[in-house]
């Protein structure tokens, strides 16, 4: 209903405006890289080390306001770095996962509180990188996106079977004779590359929201990972605009807002699969 | 005697500092259906997944098919414990099932129509053809354990490894399954682990006691008292170990 308002009213005359033309291009482009690797966070439950490295990328934030490049730049080699080290770090030096996460999680933002303060000045959209800003999207970020994006589907599609074995049963797909240390660490770099693309619509703290929210919502109504995918992409789309049209209407932090649509609807389904569950024991 | 299949020789395992298994010496011959018994906690999973290469030995030696495990991938079969899966995943058994193609696969290689008939063949042979595009959530104990079953026979295995087969299925589907597993050793060497004692000396051709240590019970041995007695240091079920295929009656074992 509320979709359909939009479109038949509000919409056409937002979309005058180049920078909500922007803003929906990110939502759209932003959806199809969460709603992928999304799916195979919530499957593999592995949300807490995404958490971990979106938050080590805050240092990477840092390494771009003080070496005055763009910060997403920055953000690139920081989150790969956290991706293989948590996941290098839990397999081959047993060391416990929450135990690395949150040594790459403190450590990354540390990095970047100090880059940033040895920066002269002060460090202008530093809030936009926290908790995101998908109204002053460029057109440069949109193309990085963009490329980014391409690369995780084609990734995807290149080791579809390998993922799909790894998610449902690791010891198995070691057994058939993947190498399962070196497709983990792909899929975790895949990740990496998320993080950089959700950091400019909901911000490195917000990125664990909207990487599991539509993949969990999508989960409930799917048979198959790629049907999951799809799915997620579908509501995380949804997510987004509703988000951002909200936002407009109420002059309201616009990657809150988006998080705050997808928290409620996650709740609502959540309410509605409990009392499914309790009406049939 | 045709060539063995697996052969461990004093096989030792420690799992975080404790000893899992303690010399543990056992061929395993082509048309064999071995039958491991013990307590949990006796090492039966630990010594699978050696023989898987999942696990390393501390010491002694294990081959399958003449070479290191881990090195006849295909040729194995594996059936892990079906209790351990996640059954919220999204997908149908029919792709769990394919999954069992994936040792016959390279990296990024797509599957085909010629594993999709391995898929359907596997499908038939445990009777579950109907059940295909369903969502493993939705299959009972027993119908997801005739899936990992249908899964490891996609591979065209020589050899199957079965863990529990019949843990989390209720008494009927155990039948089912060891009717399944009666038919397969036709083709298959069979080696399952369990600590189900009730009806597996019907359908087996050995057993094997493991707890830590492992004794071999022959056709035709008998073991004395004091051996047994510190193998299984409680009361255990009669094991009858019934030769049905020869027809004769073999030895009993009385585990007191």
């Amino acid at each position: 209903m509320a979709a359909q308002l939009v479109n038949i009213t509000t919409m056409p005359d937002i979309l005058h405006f180049e920078f909500m033309r922007n803003a929906l291009l990110a939502a759209i482009l932003s959806s199809v890289a969460c709603g992928i690797i999304g799916t195979y966070v919530v499957v593999r439950k592995i949300g807490f080390i995404s958490g971990g490295i979106a938050h080590t990328a805050f240092g990477g934030i840092g390494l771009g306001y003080y070496l005055g490049v763009n910060p997403l730049l920055g953000i690139i080699p920081f989150s790969l770095a956290a991706a293989l080290g948590i996941g290098l770090l839990t397999r081959k030096a047993k060391i416990a996962e929450d135990t690395a996460i949150g040594a790459f999680w403190a450590a990354g933002m540390a990095i970047g509180v100090i880059l940033i303060g040895l920066t002269p000045g002060y460090a202008p959209n530093l809030f936009s990188y926290l908790f995101g800003n998908i109204l002053t999207v460029p057109l440069s970020d949109l193309a990085l996106i963009l490329i980014l994006d391409l690369m995780i589907a084609v990734m995807v599609w290149l080791f579809s079977k390998e993922f799909l074995a790894i998610s449902f049963d690791e010891e198995y797909a070691r057994i058939s004779g993947l190498k399962t240390v070196r497709l983990d660490m792909l899929m975790l770099c895949l990740i990496a590359l998320t993080v950089v693309i959700m950091v400019r619509v909901v911000g490195i703290v917000m990125v664990i929201a909207l990487l599991t929210i539509p993949a969990a919502v999508a989960r409930n109504f799917s048979r198959t990972l790629h049907g999951m995918m799809g799915l997620s992409i579908l509501f995380s789309v949804a997510f987004s605009i509703a988000g951002l049209w909200l936002s407009w209407v109420f002059d309201v932090a616009s990657g809150a807002t988006i998080i705050l649509v997808a928290s409620i609807v996650f709740l609502a389904t959540a309410l509605v699969k409990a009392r499914r569950i309790s009406l049939s024991r | 005697m045709s060539d063995p299949v697996i052969v461990c020789d004093r096989l030792c395992v420690e799992l975080g500092g404790t000893s899992v298994l303690l010399g543990v010496s056992l061929s395993v011959y082509e048309g064999d259906f071995i039958a491991v018994l013990g307590p949990n906690g006796g090492g039966k999973t630990t010594l699978l997944k050696t023989i898987l290469g999942l696990v390393k030995p501390t010491s002694g030696t294990v081959t399958v098919f003449g070479e290191p495990p881990g090195h006849a991938t295909g040729r194995i079969g594996y059936v892990p414990q079906s209790m351990f899966f996640d059954r919220e995943f999204p997908i149908s058994a029919w792709d769990v099932v394919l999954m069992g193609r994936l040792s016959r696969k390279k990296l990024m290689q797509r599957y085909n129509s010629a594993d999709r008939r391995k898929v359907a063949e596997a499908l038939e042979i445990t009777g579950l053809s109907d059940l295909g595009s369903r969502r493993i959530g939705a299959l009972s104990g027993g119908e997801l354990q005739r899936v990992l079953i249908a899964r490891a026979l996609a591979a065209d295995p020589d050899l199957l490894l079965l863990d529990e087969p019949t843990a989390s299925v209720d008494p009927e589907m155990k039948t089912t399954i060891y009717d399944l597993l009666d038919r397969l050793r036709e083709r298959h060497t069979i080696m399952l682990v369990t600590h189900d004692t009730g009806t597996i000396g019907r359908h087996v051709s050995r057993i094997a006691c493991l707890n830590c240590s492992l004794d071999m019970h022959e056709k035709g041995s008998t073991l004395g008292r004091k051996a047994l007695d510190s193998l299984y240091r409680y009361p255990v079920d009669i094991v009858e170990h019934i030769d049905s295929h020869g027809g004769s009656t073999g030895e009993h074992h009385d585990h007191a």
